[in-house]
């Protein structure tokens, strides 16, 4: 892995000539955990595929990329909501697909290595249909382990979880990507307030930057900190809602 | 089991059909045999109709083999081209409003009267369903696993290979399950245009000596194997079909 590059994305963006977002400026620190907090459709995804170089139908004009200079082509992976485990390829199979798609072999010791550091050692050879829903997503986090990026782009990847499983993933995706430069796009206060170095709200009214209290992530759930700044994330996200605005 | 049960009650559901209109139009035997008629036929020309059969046979599974290669790989092709797709496409459009009765002669006359211009008439009548309903699967846009590899740095060749052609295998299991059915059509259609060999000659040959319980009973072995076939068809693509 090469050394983790800081991201910065300024500007603005478009899809079929509506607005997504304006004059917007955000910083990812480098090597840290950087939690993108916002409501549904406010563009949050858009800027995670921006920086994934995934732009599809958005037009983007401004920055957008390593604060290094250097292309982040080639220094990202990514890992959404839906696992995308593709159903014909076992956990193995799957988890190093990174490396058949560049036509190169896997390193077989790395991927037990990583296996077992998931805690899917034992069902490498399993279906993505015979596992469960926090397995395949723990099949996920290997194969973008297996990716070995300076950058991990994440795409409310816990959200579809139960409360357990959710608990577990982030813990052990927070460990398993230390030292990584991570965005993690959330709509859920609970998940920023435990796991960001650096939280921002994205909302209507544009970006709100939140110093979280120190220490290192993932922090204890029921910390009364913790629990405090999930409380006051949860005010910028109501406050900033049109209809409030409106109601008030 | 109750699937063997079914189908032979529908067998004989369909025996009994047969023999009543035979009892009820009291037709000739030479117009409609009746069907102890037919299967005694069938009983006694056991062995012309084997020769014959495996005539037909041969010319189906081979048409049916490399009608399967041919319309896969031009789908692949056709898949990682936007230009191929752009040339091609129209043309393989206008091949379908040919009819493929009216190429049964030319290709008597280009591939004579053997083996060659029947298996050439069934890869033509499969060609297009196996062609057009791989490439329909292979279009299919997956945007959210083709992202993902390409931010894993696969190149497009690369993510046709591991990701686009194994996600649209059920696509080309649709195609083949139709192939099935067509191919013993096209091998037939040539055999009547011009053979001395199979069943689709037997029949006409049949035909021409007013032995109509022959032509039935070569009718019935040529529909046999083609329900055989599909269900040999439907049953190896099962895994293609399973996937997800």
């Amino acid at each position: 892995m090469s050394a983790a590059p800081a991201l910065e994305v300024t500007g603005r963006a478009e899809i079929a000539g509506r607005t997504l977002f304006e004059d917007l400026s955000l910083q990812v620190p480098a090597g840290r955990w950087t939690c993108l907090l916002g409501p549904s459709g406010i563009g949050k995804s858009t800027l995670l595929r921006l920086l994934a170089g995934l732009a599809g139908p958005v037009t983007f004009t401004g920055r957008c990329g390593a604060a290094d200079g250097t292309p982040l082509q080639g220094r990202v992976a990514l890992m959404a909501q839906d696992d995308l485990l593709l159903p014909w390829l076992d956990v193995a199979g799957n988890a190093t697909l990174g490396a058949r798609l560049r036509g190169r072999r896997a390193d077989p010791a790395r991927l037990d290595h990583v296996l077992a550091q998931v805690g899917l050692a034992d069902l490498a050879t399993r279906r993505p249909a015979e596992l469960s829903g926090g397995q395949r997503q723990r099949a996920a986090l290997a194969r973008t382990l297996m990716e070995d990026r300076a950058v991990v782009l994440l795409d409310e990847p816990f959200s579809a979880l139960d409360a357990r499983s959710r608990a577990r993933m982030q813990e052990l995706t927070a460990d398993s990507l230390q030292g990584r430069t991570v965005l993690l796009v959330t709509h859920d206060p609970a998940e920023a307030a435990r796991l960001g170095h650096r939280i921002v709200v994205m909302t209507e009214r544009g970006l709100h930057d939140l110093a979280p209290p120190p220490g290192p992530v993932p922090r204890p759930a029921g910390d009364a900190a913790t629990l405090r700044l999930q409380a006051e994330l949860l005010e910028i996200l109501r406050r900033d809602a049109p209809t409030a605005r409106a109601a008030g | 089991m109750s699937g063997l049960r079914a189908l032979a009650a529908s067998a004989l559901l369909g025996l009994a059909l047969w023999q009543g209109l035979v009892w009820v139009t009291g037709l000739p035997r030479f117009i409609l045999p009746g069907p102890a008629r037919v299967a005694e036929t069938l009983w006694q020309s056991r062995a012309l109709l084997a020769e014959h059969a495996l005539v037909t046979m041969a010319e189906v599974l081979i048409g049916l083999g490399l009608g399967t290669v041919l319309g896969a790989l031009s789908a692949i092709g056709l898949a990682a081209s936007a230009r191929a797709r752009r040339l091609v496409g129209p043309l393989l459009v206008f091949s379908q409003a040919v009819p493929v009765f009216a190429l049964a002669p030319l290709l008597t006359l280009w591939f004579g009267y053997g083996l060659g211009s029947k298996v050439a008439m069934a890869l033509i009548i499969i060609f297009f369903p196996v062609t057009a309903s791989f490439l329909d699967a292979l279009m299919r846009p997956h945007r959210d696993w083709q992202g993902l590899a390409r931010v894993m740095g696969g190149s497009p060749a690369r993510i046709l290979w591991h990701i686009r052609i194994p996600a649209a295998l059920p696509g080309l299991a649709t195609g083949l399950r139709l192939a099935a059915v067509y191919a013993p059509i096209g091998a037939v259609i040539g055999e009547w245009v011009g053979a001395s060999r199979g069943l689709g000659y037997l029949m006409l040959l049949a035909n021409g000596r007013a032995k109509t319980d022959l032509m039935f009973a070569a009718l019935i072995v040529l529909a046999v194997f083609t329900v055989l076939l599909h269900a040999a068809v439907n049953r190896a693509t099962r895994p293609l079909l399973a996937r997800d």
